[in-house]
């Protein structure tokens, strides 16, 4: 049986300073309850790997306004103004890469890859820095793999061995996160006996789980609102 | 920029379309292709984990955890699937998305495409624009003729940082569509009563008229 914790308890696997790996496009498959317990916490300088950074406010975005965050690394941040502004004043680093670029880069950190060439960014601003290659007559530049402390991620269930099962389009960069980080907690709607899932339903094997919570959040209106 | 003319655009570009195409809609006018596509049947890949992406949901069927890559509520398909962002960006990467239709703010006269960042403005977001560039078999670039302040889009050289260097096979713009053959721009029709003569004027990059160009008479 997968080790169940409590919200609280799970931040005893992140310390400050940490690289974490977080789910989600934008609030989307994002793990609310383990970021609102990170903003209650004591941990900082946190470098948060994720496609966004939330929405002004909300998801990972609380993070951020809490001054959690040194560092984010990610595809799209311009929605939420807070990251832009904390950009600006200096309070926030923040590294930019294409989004198939960090789907990729995540995966073969989890895949014992160190990295790898793609097309994708070569000739641009994106690259500055980068090693290009020409291979078959075509540029590519390296991009060297992603491997988080600790993976915080969202998946509608899981089964008692910590096997998970994704709503629609929230399962995003939540599977291949739980591959590339030395602990792997994931928040989930409910958890439900082992065998409750069909083998052909499960998505992420057990073996990447390390921890589980139950999130604090309910569906409502289809959207996720605080349950208090 | 005023609805008539995207909706002028979209339908153009649906026109490109083939049956059974997988295609990648950016943001923008690309959003509003579906509408015009009648009786063909596309298959909508949103980067964010789904092929077979449907119309918008009514009001009580919106659920967050089924957006578009804009983050906005759809629906999903018969023969729908969803995947995770590794595979969804093999698909891109990979050369297996027939169409990408993308938006832009600057394309050269030899199809290269700027479409994520303005010059002096901050740059923190690029999203999958550069994927889509780099990976999608065939790239349409569905666009305004002229940007906001009525300068030219279509320049002969960008001023805007470049998405790649794997260039443009067609621009649909409300007054024209020009495809790209051998790092050259040809006019293959207008779309509006403008003059060959006016459309040069407003549009920076050099272009080649065919003699089979269709020109729009009214």
């Amino acid at each position: 049986m997968k080790k169940r914790l409590n919200p609280a308890n799970a931040l005893q696997f992140i310390k400050s300073g940490d690289t974490l790996l977080v789910g989600g496009f934008g609030l989307s498959g994002t793990p609310l309850t383990l970021i609102d317990e990170l903003v209650k916490s004591d941990k900082e300088n946190l470098t948060v790997i994720s496609n966004n950074l939330g929405e002004e406010g909300k998801g990972l975005g609380k993070l951020l306004v809490a001054g959690k965050l040194k560092k984010a690394k990610g595809s799209y941040f311009t929605t939420n103004r807070d990251a832009v502004k904390a950009w600006s004043k200096g309070e926030l680093e923040i590294e930019l890469i294409p989004q198939g670029t960090l789907a990729e880069a995540i995966r073969c950190g989890g895949a014992g890859i160190g990295g790898f060439y793609t097309k994708t960014g070569a000739g641009t601003k994106l690259a500055e820095g980068k090693e290009e290659k020409v291979i078959d007559g075509e540029s590519y530049i390296f991009e060297k793999a992603i491997k988080g402390d600790v993976a915080i991620i969202k998946a509608l269930k899981a089964d008692t061995l910590g096997n998970l099962i994704y709503d629609k389009t929230a399962r995003n960069f939540n599977p291949v996160m739980a591959t590339a980080a030395k602990v792997v907690i994931a928040e989930v709607d409910e958890v439900v006996e082992a065998g409750s899932f069909t083998p052909e339903e499960v998505v992420t094997p057990h073996l990447y789980v390390d921890y589980v919570v139950v999130n604090q959040y309910v569906k409502k209106g289809g959207r996720y609102i605080e349950s208090i | 920029m005023s609805l008539s003319d995207r909706i002028k655009i979209a339908k153009r570009v649906a026109q490109e379309l083939k049956e059974g195409e997988i295609v990648n809609l950016g943001v923008g006018i690309p959003t509003i292709i579906p509408d015009y596509l009648d009786d063909k049947k596309v298959y909508l890949q949103s980067e964010n984990g789904l092929l077979g992406m449907g119309p918008t949901p009514s009001d009580d069927d919106i659920d967050m955890d089924l957006i578009s890559a804009s983050k906005k509520p759809v629906s999903m398909d018969k023969g729908a699937s969803l995947f995770d962002s590794s595979d969804s960006f093999l698909m891109i990467r990979g050369g297996h998305i027939d169409t990408a239709v993308l938006g832009a703010l600057q394309v050269d006269e030899t199809g290269e495409v700027a479409n994520w960042a303005v010059p002096g403005e901050t740059i923190l977001g690029v999203g999958g624009a550069m994927d889509l560039v780099a990976g999608a078999r065939r790239m349409i670039i569905a666009s305004m003729h002229l940007s906001k302040d009525g300068s030219p889009k279509i320049v002969k050289k960008l001023s805007f940082p470049s998405s790649g260097t794997r260039k443009a096979d067609m621009i649909v713009t409300e007054h024209a569509v020009f495809q790209f053959l051998e790092g050259k721009m040809y006019l293959i029709e207008t779309l509006s009563d403008v003059s060959i003569e006016a459309l040069r004027e407003m549009t920076d990059a050099e272009f080649h008229v065919l003699e089979k160009t269709k020109v729009e008479t009214n």
